[in-house]
């Protein structure tokens, strides 16, 4: 294929797109199919019909929006209006005025904080293409950083241009992608492994799932990228089984782009060959460790082995294997079109670009946000997120899941980056932001999350297997009011054992979520230990089911 | 390991679809999904069976060339096919892919996707996850103590109800979730959960 080729079918499908002067996209995804997004579309399609507008109007299913507390979200004409909260009887007035003013009552205003404090680098088709269309994608420059790779760029190239991107694994660690990917590439192998990581372990955590249900064509791309810089041929995506939208529309890319010579022998007529197989997990949360996922693809229980040797070197059957989060992935190929400087320009500190993070809990705006890295998480709860439900009080912000911790009020001006973060206590994690108001205990939210560590946990090392059972057990006492002073103590103890001898990063990081409430809400486990009281109110003491019974 | 630790089974979305066909099915055929399972414990009853699904596994096996590394993406065929891991096709999957029944075993124990129980005719899905579990998991569960009498991981006594948990469903924006037969529905109150459940069941049969 020429470049001329190349371009000609990135002007066509534009050309294309162009030839309905209105489009109507219908969010479906998995929070606004919830709200019933589906019968709006179909009753949207219908009244398209009804009144002969069919070829001139064009309905799209679409990913995520953004807001998905008001949703069922529709965006009109690429974005000129996006109405929400949309139910099927508006069908016929929106259809109405589809060329005329927007429907005042259910326009989201475009200057409302929640866009402009965004910047949409990962999420840039998000919500303005068809993800079930290859011709929409293309239309987008979709596929033109994979085909610049291929033709323009020698491996050690497309590394340095994510070396000087400064992009930083956003599964959570931060390590640089650029120096993994030329580890990978130095490594010495007769085959070598792409692997995405998509299984999104983390509760309250749903990026991932958006970007592959809204765009999963550049999660494809962005690995066909990587293997060509590594020199692999082989890609494996390991999704989680609860995903099924997600999957289903993965699957259908990949193979989109197989038809189209973007994926398979020889794509786009280069030497360069690139497969990609899913493979679903099973429900796991251990599994989004890089050795127990392989251990996992391998077709074996997803325990963990020790490091090094790192996957880079021996992953997957023994080969050099690079292993990726999705969100990853989806930088790659804005990087390579856009160019590192675009990106490094983005952030603050070593923290460059931008990070997508999921808003949720007692916050009024919930929903998927991106924002350059380095804002503070006062702009994003109180701005973006415009503030707590029913003007409750703000308590705390979990970030990073089970790995993660609850961030009190006084550090809200922290600028949100990896650094910052891990010194208040927390990780960044890959991205899941839960807010909490006063009605949530802290010991509470820490016995949840031991609970979730304790029953995820592999049982393979002692300290992981035994120490969150028990850590969890230290925690019912203490949410029930049996726990004394000494359990606290025994408790942080045994927090840094965990630490220090876990043999893999959910052991080692199960201790933070407890660690960082200890820390900023000791008064409320002295509460339930000395007073026999739960401040929030969520807690049942003995004592007091004693005085009811 | 964790003798006394519930493992509360996970639930898809998916395996609520196959639910959801399976109860299809059954008003069509004279035998109900309950008695089926019933007589699912039956010797013999399998026979008439060595079917349409069968083949799905096989399928599956085959796609993978019998190596071992398939034995997950096998358990995935079976658990759609027949809605949960029975002991028949456990030992059916080890022979054919060769791997010792123990490991089989393993596998299947390991993840919380698969269940070696057959579920009730009706599937009810509590997502746990954070944004949820902090927006009123624990009332939620104590509704359907009070009303159904059934905890996470049960299905109820007449086996028209099982009640599961999932660890998170990704729609935390609309917390809390729940998922019906397949069906997910956000911001459920405890009360809208136990009439809706009544409901599912009712119109069920």
């Amino acid at each position: 294929m020429t470049p001329e080729e190349f371009n000609k079918i990135g002007e066509t499908h534009r050309k294309k797109r162009k030839e309905y002067p209105q489009n109507i996209n219908v969010c479906t995804a998995a929070a606004c199919v919830s709200l019933q997004s589906e019968s709006v579309k179909e009753a949207i399609e219908e009244e398209v019909k009804k009144q002969g507008r069919e070829k001139t109007c064009r309905v799209s299913g679409t990913g995520c929006l953004g807001p998905c507390a008001t949703g069922p979200l529709i965006s009109i004409n690429d974005g000129e209006a996006l109405y929400a909260g949309v139910s099927v009887g508006d069908a016929p007035e929106i259809v109405k005025n589809i060329d005329k003013k927007p429907v005042s009552r259910l326009v989201v205003s475009p200057d409302s904080p929640f866009f402009t404090h965004q910047e949409r680098v990962a999420l840039e088709h998000c919500g303005n293409i068809d993800p079930e269309s290859l011709n929409d994608y293309l239309a987008l420059e979709g596929y033109e950083a994979l085909y610049e790779v291929l033709t323009t760029m020698t491996p050690v190239e497309v590394i340095e241009v994510i070396v000087q991107s400064g992009l930083r694994g956003r599964g959570g660690g931060g390590y640089p992608t650029g120096l993994k990917w030329s580890t990978v590439e130095k490594a010495v192998g007769e085959k070598k492994f792409v692997i995405c990581n998509a299984d999104e372990g983390d509760p309250g955590a749903f990026m991932d799932r958006s970007m592959l249900e809204s765009d999963p064509h550049s999660i494809v791309e962005g690995m066909a990228i990587a293997g060509y810089a590594v020199g692999a041929s082989k890609g494996y995506v390991y999704i989680r089984g609860e995903y099924p939208l997600a999957i289903k529309r993965l699957r259908n890319a990949i193979k989109q782009a197989e038809k189209r010579d973007l994926l398979g022998k020889n794509i786009c007529g280069t030497p360069f060959s690139f497969d990609i197989e899913l493979r679903l997990g099973a429900g796991a949360f251990v599994c989004g460790e890089e050795t127990a996922l392989i251990a996992s693809i391998e077709g074996r229980r997803g325990a963990p082995r020790s490091r090094p040797p790192y996957p880079a070197e021996y992953g997957l059957w023994g080969h050099p294997t690079l292993i990726n989060n999705v969100e990853t992935f989806a930088n790659v190929s804005p990087i390579i079109r856009r160019g590192a400087d675009f990106y490094a320009a983005i952030g603050a500190g070593k923290s460059k670009g931008t990070k997508v993070f999921a808003l949720a809990g007692s916050i009024r705006n919930t929903g998927l946000i991106e924002v350059p890295m380095g804002i503070s998480l006062r702009e994003i709860v109180y701005e973006i997120g415009s503030g707590i439900v029913d003007d409750r009080k703000f308590k705390a912000v979990q970030t990073g899941g089970p790995s993660g911790g609850c961030i009190p009020e006084e550090y809200l001006d922290m600028p949100v980056d990896y650094e910052s973060l891990a010194e208040a206590g927390s990780i960044m994690g890959s991205g899941g932001m839960i807010v909490m108001d006063e009605t949530s205990c802290m010991v509470d939210v820490a016995r949840y999350f031991m609970d979730f560590c304790r029953t995820e946990s592999c049982g393979k090392c002692v300290p992981c297997r035994v120490g969150t059972a028990q850590m969890y057990n230290m925690l019912t006492n203490i949410s029930t009011g049996k726990g004394t002073m000494h359990d606290l103590q025994l408790l942080e103890e045994l927090c840094d054992v965990l630490k220090h001898t876990s043999l893999c990063g959910l052991g080692q990081t199960s201790a933070n979520p407890v660690l960082s409430t200890i820390r900023f809400f000791r008064d409320e486990y002295t509460a339930h230990i000395r007073d026999k009281k739960c401040p929030a109110g969520v807690c049942t003491m003995e004592h007091e089911n004693e005085v009811v019974s | 390991m964790n003798g006394n630790k519930i493992r509360y089974r996970e639930f898809t979305m998916e395996q609520g679809q196959a639910a959801k066909e399976s109860n299809r099915s059954s008003k069509s055929s004279p035998v109900s999904a309950s008695e089926r399972r019933r007589s699912a414990g039956r010797k013999g009853s399998k026979v008439a069976q060595k079917d349409k699904r069968r083949k799905l596994v096989d399928a599956t096996m085959r796609r993978y060339g019998h190596s071992t590394y398939a034995l997950i993406e096998t358990l995935h065929t079976v658990q759609e096919a027949y809605g949960y891991l029975d002991d028949d096709n456990l030992k059916y999957v080890a022979h054919s892919l060769r791997v010792p029944l123990s490991k089989v075993y393993g596998v299947a124990t390991f993840y919380h996707f698969f269940t070696l129980k057959p579920q009730g005719d009706h599937t009810a899905v509590v997502c746990t996850g954070t944004a949820c579990y902090i927006k009123g998991v624990p009332a939620i569960m104590k509704a359907f103590k009070k009303n159904f009498d059934v905890e996470p991981g049960e299905t109820t006594a007449d086996g028209k109800l099982s009640l599961l948990t999932a660890r998170c469903i990704g729609s935390c924006g609309l917390a809390p979730a729940m998922v019906y037969d397949g069906e997910i529905a956000g911001m459920q109150e405890p009360e809208d959960i136990v009439s809706k459940v009544r409901a599912m069941i009712r119109n069920g049969n």
